[in-house]
């Protein structure tokens, strides 16, 4: 059947056409909306589907999903390959039962992400294969054809679409779903192929190495491999990038020799075929150079002439992520062909910036406000990962590194010997992602200072989903709710408090309270998401100016998008009724709509 | 030579409604058999920041439309039509809701947010420039939440697709509930553009 699909939406549905039975992920964009689609329909098949607590977790439990006989996929964005990244270094040498598959989400170009690290070389890394997706109908058919190479090969297999795949449109060719049971039979014991103690791993590891001309043998003819010699120019292209080629190419219409890549290890005997039939070639890929390599290395060996074009001649950026227009006059450039110049638009640097902001009513701003209060604006304030970042613009974010950094960047900072006032930030889900040991860490090291945990009650930058201080499952089932208080109790805050950061004077007196603390205090400021409120049918009270509104722009600062100011402030129809601002007014001249 | 039928950009603010014209075009095209590509913007950008979606229709190649190459500019917001202008081509179509959305950059006094006249004229230089205040048109509809469909029905007057295969995609993408304010704000977007 021909459906519209969601590159993402393709990825799950290519799961459960696996028959896979369970499927464990940390959101993460753009990769989470793969668990948020199984999620919806799970009830209709036999399979486990949860949002674990982080990347580890999810790995982790999707080994044992494979080891007991089942097919199972972990998902997570590339970064969370970070985390999960000491299980799945010596997976590789232990190995699966059923299929195994991981999907790391890569985001070229930092759309949503910190980094734009390549999933290809994590593959490199730990001798595992991995297929690149070129759009949604790739990403169906590749994540099928991923669970039997694992299961043929016994090795984990990742997946990695790009941002422009998963988060890509297109029509796409479904399959059959099966119906029936998807678990397997159970564990079965084999400790030299389950313990990696010294004695199986040295073995093992010889074992991985061997099997990789294998795969790479088995790669070489699937059906994303395609080469098309016509002369001696060329251009090889991996991944979206194949499709950018052959657009130019046609645009161009330029008939010269293309190598498509979608499987790595990259397919050395179609790279050597193409080699030794050209004299110059154009190597096409986003990010890192793992096909220029593999190129050079097959090109000393077959065709030591051969002129290589790619990142390396800086003719394709290494950073960032590729575009049509960028590979095509790459291409052009390449074939002595005119060059399309971008538009040059005069007068666009009358467009304002439109960075994202916290929305209006949003708890964190509050919260921010008043922690600026309490702590001053010489306080260090270490940050973390989520929509609080955003709040960059009212200077308590003064680091973000990576999920949970917060809190330990903050312990070094004091034990770096900076005695300024310090205030952690750090969301509820990434707390329970990566911050509780952090917190652990600081009480057990004595470390003075403040953790306040921005609690929003739902993971919201990556599309609201439940977490284990929600009480709710990935599936919607109720479950044990972790109290974040206790929590921090437990890990050995020694001054805990829960504030509503809509009453800006208990907000401002319980981050002083913190701030005075002689020891780890930690301060919960619990305020649900305002999207998922409105989606929940809350409908929000608003306010407005008054007439008493003498212009003194003290609510402006408060960067809320609701506030406007001519002269005077005026509240648009963003407002969903916080109340904050009408506290800060000194006039008073902020007041309910009745 | 031309490798898309039909490239449209389509950008706004986050929350405006981007994806939703781009999905019941793709599902328009599913139903007409044509093949269709698009790119959208999930994450961080979608909190009230500059949102931008491709669509390609007849398309077989990435979902990316390629600067200088868009048929038609679709903005759902005035400002973001210029911010993104470098990717219509010269004599295409701008489609432009006139209703600014002001950004934080602009309510806390950074910046100052332009006239529609300065908006437009670069626009005017080298494309069509349709302009309408879709958001008042589509609080005429009954919902000033279907501005976004407002701009669809002067948009379909342009595009490759009979328009009763885009109306039954509008059909199956919205609830049921809003199914004739919908239809309404898709008649009277379509109205405004002389056929």
């Amino acid at each position: 059947m021909r459906e519209y699909l969601l590159g993402n939406v393709a990825i799950a549905r290519g799961v459960l056409e696996a028959g896979a039975g369970l499927a464990a992920g940390y959101p993460g964009t753009p990769s989470s909306e793969i668990i948020d689609t199984l999620s919806g329909i799970a009830s209709g098949y036999d399979i486990h589907i949860e949002w674990s607590v982080n990347e580890k977790a999810a790995l982790e439990v999707a080994i044992g999903g494979s080891w007991a006989g089942t097919r199972s996929v972990a998902t997570m964005k590339h970064v969370g390959l970070n985390v999960a990244a000491d299980p799945f270094m010596t997976l590789a040498y232990l190995g699966v039962d059923a299929g195994l598959v991981i999907v790391s989400a890569d985001d070229p170009y930092c759309h949503s992400s910190q980094n734009e690290q390549d999933t290809r070389r994590y593959a490199q890394f730990a001798s595992v294969p991995c297929l690149d997706p070129a759009d949604p109908q790739e990403a169906l058919d590749m994540t099928i054809y991923a669970f039997d190479l694992s299961e043929r090969f016994s090795v984990p297999v990742l997946l990695r679409p790009t941002t422009r795949v998963s988060h890509a449109r297109s029509d796409v060719e479904t399959g059959r779903i099966p119906e029936g049971r998807r678990r397997g039979r159970g564990f079965i014991k084999d400790p030299a192929r389950r313990v990696s103690l010294p004695v199986n791993a040295r073995p093992l590891h010889r074992a991985l190495i061997d099997k990789q001309k294998d795969i790479e043998r088995a790669l070489e003819s699937a059906p994303w491999n395609r080469l098309l010699l016509k002369g001696d120019v060329g251009v090889i292209a991996s991944g979206i990038a194949g499709l950018y080629a052959e657009e130019a190419l046609a645009n161009l219409e330029a008939d010269i020799s293309l190598l498509r890549i979608g499987t790595y290890p990259a397919p050395s005997r179609k790279i050597e075929e193409f080699v030794k039939h050209t004299s110059k070639v154009m190597v096409v890929e986003e990010l890192e150079p793992v096909v220029e390599e593999t190129v050079e290395i097959v090109a000393r060996r077959c065709n030591p002439e051969l002129e290589i074009l790619g990142k390396r001649s800086g003719d394709i950026p290494r950073a960032g992520e590729l575009d049509p227009l960028t590979v095509r006059n790459a291409i052009a450039r390449m074939l002595g062909m005119s060059v399309t110049a971008p538009r040059e638009l005069p007068g666009t640097e009358i467009v304002p910036p439109r960075p994202p902001s916290l929305c209006p009513g949003c708890g964190h701003r509050a919260a921010y406000y008043a922690m600026r209060k309490a702590f001053g604006k010489d306080a260090i304030y270490t940050n973390d990962i989520g929509c609080y970042t955003i709040g960059i613009s009212m200077g308590t974010v003064d680091t973000c590194l990576c999920m949970g950094a917060s809190i330990t960047i903050g312990s070094g900072i004091r034990f770096g010997g900076d005695e300024r006032p310090i205030c952690c930030c750090i969301g509820d889900s990434t707390f329970l992602h990566a911050g509780m040991t952090g917190l652990l860490n600081a009480a057990y090291n004595k470390s003075r200072m403040t953790v306040a945990i921005l609690d929003n009650s739902t993971t919201a930058m990556t599309g609201h989903q439940p977490h284990p201080g929600t009480g709710v499952t990935a599936t919607g089932e109720e479950t044990v709710r972790i109290s974040l208080e206790e929590i921090a109790r437990a890990l050995g805050a020694g001054h805990v408090e829960c504030v509503d950061p809509y009453n800006l004077e208990e907000s401002i007196d319980a981050f002083t309270r913190a701030r005075d603390f002689p020891g780890l205090s930690v301060v919960i400021s619990k305020a649900p998401c305002r999207i998922l409120l409105r989606r929940k049918g809350e409908r929000f009270r608003r306010y407005r100016v008054t007439d008493e509104c003498v212009g003194c722009r003290q609510c402006v600062e408060f960067s809320c998008p609701a506030i406007e100011f001519d002269e005077r402030a005026f509240i648009n129809q963003l407002c969903t009724g916080c109340g904050v601002c009408a506290q800060i007014c000194p006039k008073g001249a902020i007041e309910v709509v009745k | 030579m031309r490798t898309s039928n039909c490239d449209m950009v389509i950008v706004g603010v986050g929350g405006q409604g981007v994806i939703l014209i781009s999905e019941i075009i793709g599902r328009a095209a599913l139903k007409a058999g044509i093949p269709v590509r698009a790119a959208e913007t999930h994450g961080m950008a979608q909190r009230g920041g500059s949102v931008i979606n491709h669509t390609r229709l007849g398309c077989v190649y990435g979902p990316m439309v390629p600067e200088g190459g868009a048929d038609i500019l679709l903005a759902l917001e005035p400002a973001e039509a210029l911010r993104y202008g470098r990717y219509l081509s010269t004599g295409g179509v701008a489609l432009v809701n006139t209703t600014p959305v002001l950004p934080t950059t602009v309510t806390t006094g950074q910046f100052r947010y332009p006239d529609i006249e300065e908006i437009l004229a670069p626009l005017r230089g080298f494309a069509r420039v349709i302009a309408m205040n879709a958001t008042e048109i589509a609080e005429r509809a009954g919902n000033p939440q279907t501005a976004n469909i407002v701009m669809l029905g002067a948009m379909s007057r342009f595009m490759p697709v009979d328009e009763a295969l885009i109306l039954d995609a509008l059909r199956d993408s919205v609830p049921r509930k809003y199914i004739d304010v919908n239809m309404k704000a898709f008649e009277l977007g379509k109205a405004e553009v002389s056929g």
